[in-house]
């Protein structure tokens, strides 16, 4: 076990590593100059080299690299905009929670609609409920969020009016730049986000829970708890569901990686002010700093749960703990 | 001695999606405390889904039973699920082949064990997990006070049906199935196993009743055996009849085709063709068109069950007394099995 | 031309076992085969039995060089092919063919059976594919099925058929041996009768030598002309098939014959039984010396546990690893625990 432990934070650290590397390289690659963009369309030639001087972007790529994996570390600073000089740091605690909110929150929902479901469609297949579910499976997986979103956002927002389009309400209390806040505001403002969020992944997780219980159920060691006079309550809870839902704690460490891509889709329709819009504005605006903090924040946070997930997964199965 | 188990014109049929497969076409059989029964048939002959129709633990969904179940005088076919839930665990048990894939892999064996005596009685966790290590020292599994938090994957393939075992046994059932218990097993483990469940049925003066294809095993642990062929039962006799003078002709070919140490013929008797298909079973005598006696009343009608010699040996084949018994003096002769020193 | 088809000395098979945090590196090995020797005659039937973990599959496999020997030296035809490349061996295929256990895992589902059992001549480029086509349909009927059966797929056919398939297809190259692996283990009993007969029909029509691979002793004797006794990885006895049933020699088989149930109610009940205590050992760390001494009857400290046992003549092409051989059979349990020879020095 402890084994486990260090083999794996060695790897999340050389994950680490070597996605910052690749993203840091990427963007100073491309052809645009980054000094030039740095210093503006009214910079002269001067102007220019003296920022590329002030940027270090005279130094060699992996001299940049270290100076800014220094200053990562130890300093915890993720740089300064190139537009307005804002601290990177900053942009990212502001955008972080947003973020967050729309990805944990629409994973708690997705999973309370896509558990009960999956189950319900297992233990009755071919019923008219299971057949419901595999078509709002279909739909779900070919609907694309942004089409689920606008759609949500005309009909429910804009036409029946229940609920509000765009905007975000911070949880706590209003912050600077919105007019509402506290946590029913907060929830109202996060509905229709949410729902266009979860469709993609319940409908996955639906199928994917379905054909794990019915898996589960058809394996021996639950014919044997039926032998030994269990109920059909008690086999479900301690056997089937237990069992098949271990491969649900993988898969989520997995999606909450891919979710927080498909966030930029849903911010942007909602105009919610996350790390996922503020970074097609850093790009719009060739605002490499920001680009380049967002990304390498993400990947932090993807690399820790997916560790928190592993080890879940360890405590949950013992066969893992054993080998 | 009065049967604790009485199966009586037992059916199950399966609704598939290619039609109804009769799984189970009527089988009867008892058996008494302290007696074990050997059901002996291959791979479709419907013995395992007669085990599975006793306990009612097929797919209701899909599975349709008639017939008779008592268990002490009382009928549990058809009764409903959580009466069935009260008797199993209880007073009827079963086993089954594999022991990797009946254990539950993530949860411990102590708890699984406890988790049979939680279901059915009102004791404390720490009683039931006492009355696991009690069992698990019968079964013969050393340091069961510390094996008693392992898991499956930590037993050998022997250990573990030990574990099932005690598992079974745990509230002291009268009447234990065994579903080929020993098949996955090395044949020094099946000695071993074999022998602990004799053990046990003396100490706790159970019924069994054996599910197994290896004929060998029947000899050994027997008292009585059934042989099943295309979902009914053929031919039915105590052992020492079976083996002495079998009277349908799938028991010559299931003992002509086993190779034995003990025999010096080099062709083995084989049965030709295939186990039938139960979704489309041939007319008349399942067993006709592989059967090398059979004449023209076989695939008309059906044999009913007929007594032989005494009250017993029971079988359903359509051949004259005499007609058999010279059949089956040629075909032991052909065994060529050497008389025992 | 030698009468040894195959001979094999010393193999050695080991499976290392690794640790470590970034870096692996071995700690212990599982010696499945651990120095087995032994020959076949061409056109006989060696039958090698043992229980799990005994490495008799993993022998089989390194014999075919589907697996790589960590040690040892296969002759095959008077000629070393341990260490052929892949080039070398190949034409070497065509004369060694195998026959699995598992008549569903070790058939193709998406292939048609003419493919399958075509699929040697294929690989092999032997005929034209008309010529081909027949030599399948031949097959096929050599092995009692339909020839018209030629385009269906595995998925229709039985469990016994399916392994007339694949006997059908170790037989497209004119092989000199075939080793089956439990051939038969997975079958019905009248339906492994059925290829029983067929396999010693077909080893007579066509000169072919076996080596055939049970735990089933009773299945074993009967096909083979000699028997070879694994235990751990380690031979524990050989002998001609009835020699080996009349008067075996190492502990471990007499508890092999016991243990077998045999149908018929009076031999069984008056039977002694060595009944062996305890689960076979772990592979990764065998006992020592004598690997069987810890489950032995006839163990005798300071010995058993301390010399291990070489495998000794005992008449006529029988062979034993005991330091206290069993002096007849059959033998009550009290004799079988206390030994009046001994072969240790």
């Amino acid at each position: 076990m402890f084994y486990f432990l260090v083999r794996r934070t060695l790897w999340a650290v050389a994950l680490f590593i070597a996605a910052t590397v690749i993203t840091y390289l990427i963007f100073y690659i491309i052809p645009a100059d980054p000094a030039k963009l740095a210093c503006g369309r009214a910079c002269t030639q001067q102007d220019v080299d003296r920022v590329r001087h002030f940027l270090h972007l005279d130094q060699p790529v992996w001299r940049q690299y270290l100076r800014f994996l220094w200053r990562l570390v130890y300093h915890q600073d993720l740089g300064r905009s190139f537009v307005n000089q804002q601290s990177v740091n900053q942009i990212v605690a502001g955008g972080a929670p947003v973020t967050a909110s729309l990805v944990f929150g629409g994973a708690v929902f997705w999973l309370l609609l896509s558990i009960p479901a999956g189950i319900y469609s297992a233990l009755k297949p071919r019923s008219i409920a299971d057949r419901a579910s595999m078509t709002f499976v279909l739909f779900g997986i070919s609907a694309h969020p942004v089409w689920i979103g606008l759609i949500l956002g005309y009909l429910v927002g804009f036409r029946l009016g229940w609920t509000p389009i765009a905007g975000y309400c911070d949880f706590f209390s209003p912050s600077f730049g919105s007019s509402c806040g506290g946590p029913v505001q907060w929830a109202y403002h996060m509905v229709l986000p949410w729902l266009t969020f979860m469709v993609l992944f319940a409908a996955l997780y639906v199928r994917l829970i379905r054909a794990n219980v019915m898996e589960t159920l058809s394996e021996d060691y639950v014919r044997t708890a039926r032998a030994k006079g269990a109920s059909e309550p008690r086999v479900m809870v301690q056997h089937v569901m237990r069992n098949s839902m271990l491969p649900v704690v993988t898969i989520l460490g997995m999606d909450i990686g891919l979710a927080l891509g498909g966030a930029i889709f849903t911010e942007s329709i909602f105009s919610l002010p996350g790390l996922g819009r503020r970074v097609i504005q850093a790009y719009n605006n060739n605002d490499l700093p920001v680009i380049v903090g967002i990304v390498v924040f993400s990947t932090i946070a993807i690399i820790l749960f997916n560790l928190i997930v592993d080890l879940l997964y360890a405590f949950l199965d013992p066969r893992i703990r054993l080998s | 001695m009065t049967a604790i188990l009485q199966v009586a014109d037992l059916k199950t049929s399966f609704r598939t999606d290619d039609g109804i497969v009769k799984a189970v076409d009527g089988v009867s059989f008892s058996v008494a405390k302290g007696q074990t029964l050997g059901i002996v048939g291959e791979s479709g002959s419907g013995k395992s889904v007669t085990s599975l129709t006793i306990m009612g633990l097929n797919d209701k969904r899909a599975a349709t039973s008639s017939g008779s179940v008592l268990l002490d005088g009382h009928e549990i076919l058809g009764v409903s699920t959580s009466e069935l839930q009260e008797i199993r665990g209880t007073r009827m048990a079963m086993i089954f082949q594999d022991p990797m894939t009946s254990l539950n892999p993530v949860k411990s064996i102590g708890w699984q064990l406890s988790e049979a005596v939680l279901v059915h009685k009102d004791v404390t966790k720490k009683a039931a997990r006492d009355r696991a290590i009690e069992l698990l020292e019968q079964v013969g599994i050393p340091n069961p006070e510390r094996r008693v938090d392992d898991y499956a994957p930590q037993f050998s393939g022997g250990m573990r049906q030990r574990v099932m075992i005690a598992m079974a046994l745990i509230n002291n059932p009268d009447v234990l199935i065994a579903d080929e218990p020993t098949t996955a097993l090395d044949v020094t483990t099946q000695a071993q196993i074999l022998r602990l469940m004799k053990r046990l049925q003396d100490e706790y003066n159970m019924a069994i009743i054996m599910i197994t294809h290896d004929l060998g095993v029947i000899a050994e642990v027997a008292d009585d055996v059934a042989v099943m062929y295309g979902g009914k039962v053929v031919e039915q006799a105590t052992v020492a009849e079976l083996f002495d003078s079998p009277q349908h002709p799938y028991t010559w070919g299931l003992l002509g085709s086993l190779p034995r140490l003990d025999s010096k013929a080099d062709r083995l008797e084989q049965i030709p063709g295939q186990p039938p298909s139960l979704l489309r079973p041939p007319s008349g005598c399942a067993f006709h068109p592989r059967c090398e006696f059979a004449f023209n009343r076989c695939p008309t009608e059906v044999p009913p069950l007929v007594k032989f010699g005494g009250p017993t040996h029971l079988h359903r084949c359509l051949l004259g007394d005499d007609t058999r018994q010279e059949a089956w003096a040629k075909k032991k002769a052909a065994m060529k099995v050497e008389a025992a020193a | 031309m030698s009468d040894d088809l195959l001979v094999a000395e010393g193999v050695k098979k080991y499976f290392p076992i690794t640790q470590g945090i970034l870096l692996k590196h071995e700690v212990a090995s599982v010696k499945a085969v651990d120095d087995v020797s032994f020959t076949v005659k061409r056109g006989e039937t060696l039958g090698i039995v043992g229980e799990s973990g005994c490495g008799k599959s993993t022998l089989a496999r390194c014999l075919m060089r589907l697996l790589e020997p960590t040690g040892g030296k296969i002759v095959f035809d008077g000629r070393d092919i341990t260490t052929l490349d892949r080039s070398e061996m190949r034409p070497l295929r065509r004369e060694m063919m195998m026959v699995f256990q598992d008549p569903y895992a070790s058939l193709n589902g998406r292939k048609r059976v003419g493919f399958i059992v075509g699929e040697p001549l294929d690989v092999h480029g032997i005929g034209t594919d008309q010529e081909r086509k027949r030599r399948v349909q031949e097959l096929l009927e050599i092995v009692g099925l339909n020839p018209e059966h030629y385009n269906r797929f595995p998925h229709e056919f039985s469990g016994g058929q399916r392994q007339r398939i694949g006997i059908a297809r170790a037989l497209a190259v004119n092989p000199k041996l075939i080793v089956c692996d439990e051939p038969v283990s997975a079958l019905d009993v009248s339906v492994q009768a059925q290829i029983l007969n067929l396999l010693k029909d077909l080893q007579r029509e066509f000169g072919l030598t076996y080596v055939f691979i049970a735990h089933d002793l009773n299945v074993v004797r009967h096909i083979s002309n000699r028997v070879m006794v694994m235990y751990l990885g380690k031979v524990q006895e050989v002998a001609g098939g009835e020699d080996l049933y009349k008067h075996p020699r190492h502990p471990y088989t007499g508890a092999l014959l016991s243990a077998v149930p045999i149908p018929d109610p009076e031999l069984g009940k008056r039977r002694q039984a060595i009944v062996l205590e305890g689960d076979v050992p772990s592979p990764i760390n065998p006992p020592s010396a004598c690997r069987f001494h810890p489950r032995c009857p006839r163990f005798h400290e300071g010995v058993c546990d301390v010399e291990e046992p070489l495998l000794r003549p005992f008449g006529a092409g029988h062979e034993a690893a005991c330091h206290f051989p069993l002096e007849r059979w059959p033998m009550t349990a009290e004799e079988i625990r206390n030994p009046t020879e001994t072969v240790a020095r």
